[in-house]
């Protein structure tokens, strides 16, 4: 018999490898590197769990999202980025198993008190996901929708302004002003996801979440996301997960980086980037782990 | 103190290239280290061969900062690297333009040995260039050797001996104004011997920046400009 096929025999005498509850393993990553509070924070998350029915995907998290600035959440899969970003404006509300403790506030006031309504909040908190998912309406009924919805105009006319401003600012409007009528679902794939940015600013939003808006563009349409997210940062909070460093090396001016749930570090992008102080950030972003 | 080590990415092949320009740093320090112990050398012994010698070993040196420039423009464009390894890039591409430009001072040392080969009644002033290119050799080899093992102390140790080999050339220099004083027959032998000391002096800067690139690549402080002593205390 080939000796290299064979299967060496167990060795009963020796202990096993003692396994470590993602607990223990949180619990030894220490408390969070860099500053997680600003001055005159647009939110505030703090001391922040989340639980999907029995197991827990955050741990504990503090951090501050700045008006007119871009933060930038990266990590693993499953790191909790996304988690923590849906809980900004409770989109994990629809998730029955899923149970948040902590305190997160707009303004200062708490998202998650009873007397919020999550639809109105929503509309002050928008959001633009991974996959473009305009309407299945035309391009002028999906910015007009939520409005409408929520009745910021008074007439038609209001309603037109509301429609072709927010159009511009996701600077689309060049591109779709002579076809507003046709499908929303007929643009490419970047102008469809323009589009769901022009539908989130027409809510006249004060913080945009943003799920990896550009995972499903090309370089170009990406680029074009990211020259508009700089120029949104003039009017509101953005906070944005993405798996692309260097994107968010590029758009954000801070940079928060997550590890099995835990914010493990936070601070300047340029100093995330140059000269991390967390060990298990720096290898996250020079691509050592796996 | 931290770390540093460039292996462990889940891309391997980008290990392979870090290392692989790493090595052709140290390869390419080894040759600099040889060009100045043969320059000194050459200078001393107004050896011919050993002078030609050094000028031939000049023209691989440039072609090494080039080989290594290009691969670390390879490097930024396909890898697009951050935090050390960014740093890592970083250093080497200046690490290499003081490592040519040491090349250029030990190729005037060489340059001049192989002038005075064929001259008579040299006076003995060169000999007097023995300690301090001792001294720069000692300097060049530590800071080397700081760079092979990324080793920030033995980098704050090394970069703190420029002020010594500063105060000795300056000595130096005053020893040859009182020699041009006394001889005035043998200034044009003084001023050559001036430039030699002036080349050594360079390699000891040169030798120092190495050491700054160092601590900036492990600790990610750039301590060029700062207080040396201050900075060591703060980062070790």
């Amino acid at each position: 018999m080939n000796k290299e096929n064979t299967v060496p025999a167990l060795d009963l005498e020796q202990e096993a490898p003692t396994e470590q509850t993602i607990e223990e393993i949180v619990a030894s990553l220490g408390d969070t590197v860099g500053e997680t509070r600003v001055e005159n924070p647009k939110m505030s998350v703090s001391n922040v769990d989340v639980f999907y029915a029995d197991k827990q995907a955050i741990f504990g998290v503090d951090l501050d999202i700045a008006n007119n600035e871009v933060i930038s959440m990266i990590g693993p899969s499953g790191c909790g980025k996304s988690t923590l970003l849906r809980c900004l404006n409770r989109m994990n509300d629809t998730i029955p198993i899923c149970r948040v403790t902590g305190d997160i506030t707009l303004d200062g006031e708490g998202i998650y008190s009873k007397g919020t309504d999550p639809v109105l909040l929503r509309a002050r908190v928008g959001m633009v996901f991974q996959k473009p998912n305009p309407f299945p309406k035309s391009i002028y009924e999906n910015v007009a929708y939520g409005p409408r919805l929520h009745g910021l105009n008074r007439n038609k006319a209001d309603l037109d302004d509301i429609v072709v401003n927010s159009l511009r600012k996701a600077g689309i409007y060049e591109e779709v002003k002579n076809r507003l009528d046709d499908a929303g679902t007929s643009l490419s794939g970047g102008q469809q996801q323009r589009l769901c940015i022009a539908r989130t600013i027409a809510c006249s939003p004060e913080v945009i979440l943003m799920d990896e808006p550009c995972s499903a563009l090309d370089p170009i349409a990406t680029a074009k996301i990211e020259e508009l997210i700089d120029e949104l940062r003039e009017n509101y909070a953005i906070a944005i997960v993405t798996h692309s460093m260097q994107q968010a090396a590029r758009v954000s001016q801070r940079t928060a980086y997550f590890h099995l749930g835990k914010l493990v570090e936070v601070g300047d992008t340029d100093t995330i980037f140059t000269n991390p102080r967390h060990e298990l950030t720096e290898n996250y972003i020079t691509g050592r782990f796996g | 103190m931290r770390t540093f080590n460039p292996e462990g990415h889940t891309a391997h092949a980008f290990d392979v290239e870090l290392n692989d320009v790493k090595h052709k740093v140290m390869t390419m320090g080894g040759l600099v280290e040889s060009m100045v112990h043969n320059g000194l050398e050459a200078l001393l012994a107004m050896d011919e061969n050993l002078g030609l010698q050094v000028m031939e070993d000049d023209h691989k040196a440039n072609q090494f900062e080039l080989d290594i420039d290009e691969d670390c423009t390879r490097i930024l464009a396909r890898r697009q690297p951050a935090a050390s390894d960014l740093r890592l890039v970083l250093t080497i591409i200046k690490t290499i333009s003081d490592l040519e430009r040491i090349g250029d001072e030990a190729e005037k040392l060489g340059r001049i040995g192989v002038k005075l080969s064929s001259k008579s009644n040299v006076p003995t002033y060169y000999k007097d260039l023995h300690h301090l290119g001792e001294h720069v050799k000692g300097m060049l080899r530590d800071a080397l050797d700081a760079f092979t093992r990324m080793d920030v102390e033995a980098a704050f140790h090394t970069a703190a001996r420029d002020e010594a080999i500063d105060k000795e050339y300056s000595n130096f220099s005053r020893l040859l104004i009182s020699h041009m004083m006394e001889n005035p027959a043998n200034v044009s032998h003084a001023l050559d011997v001036s430039w030699c000391a002036r080349s050594l002096e360079r390699i000891a800067d040169h030798a120092c920046n190495i050491c700054e690139y160092v601590i900036y690549l492990v600790e990610g402080q750039d301590i060029r400009h700062a207080n040396l002593d201050e900075m060591r205390k703060k980062l070790l």
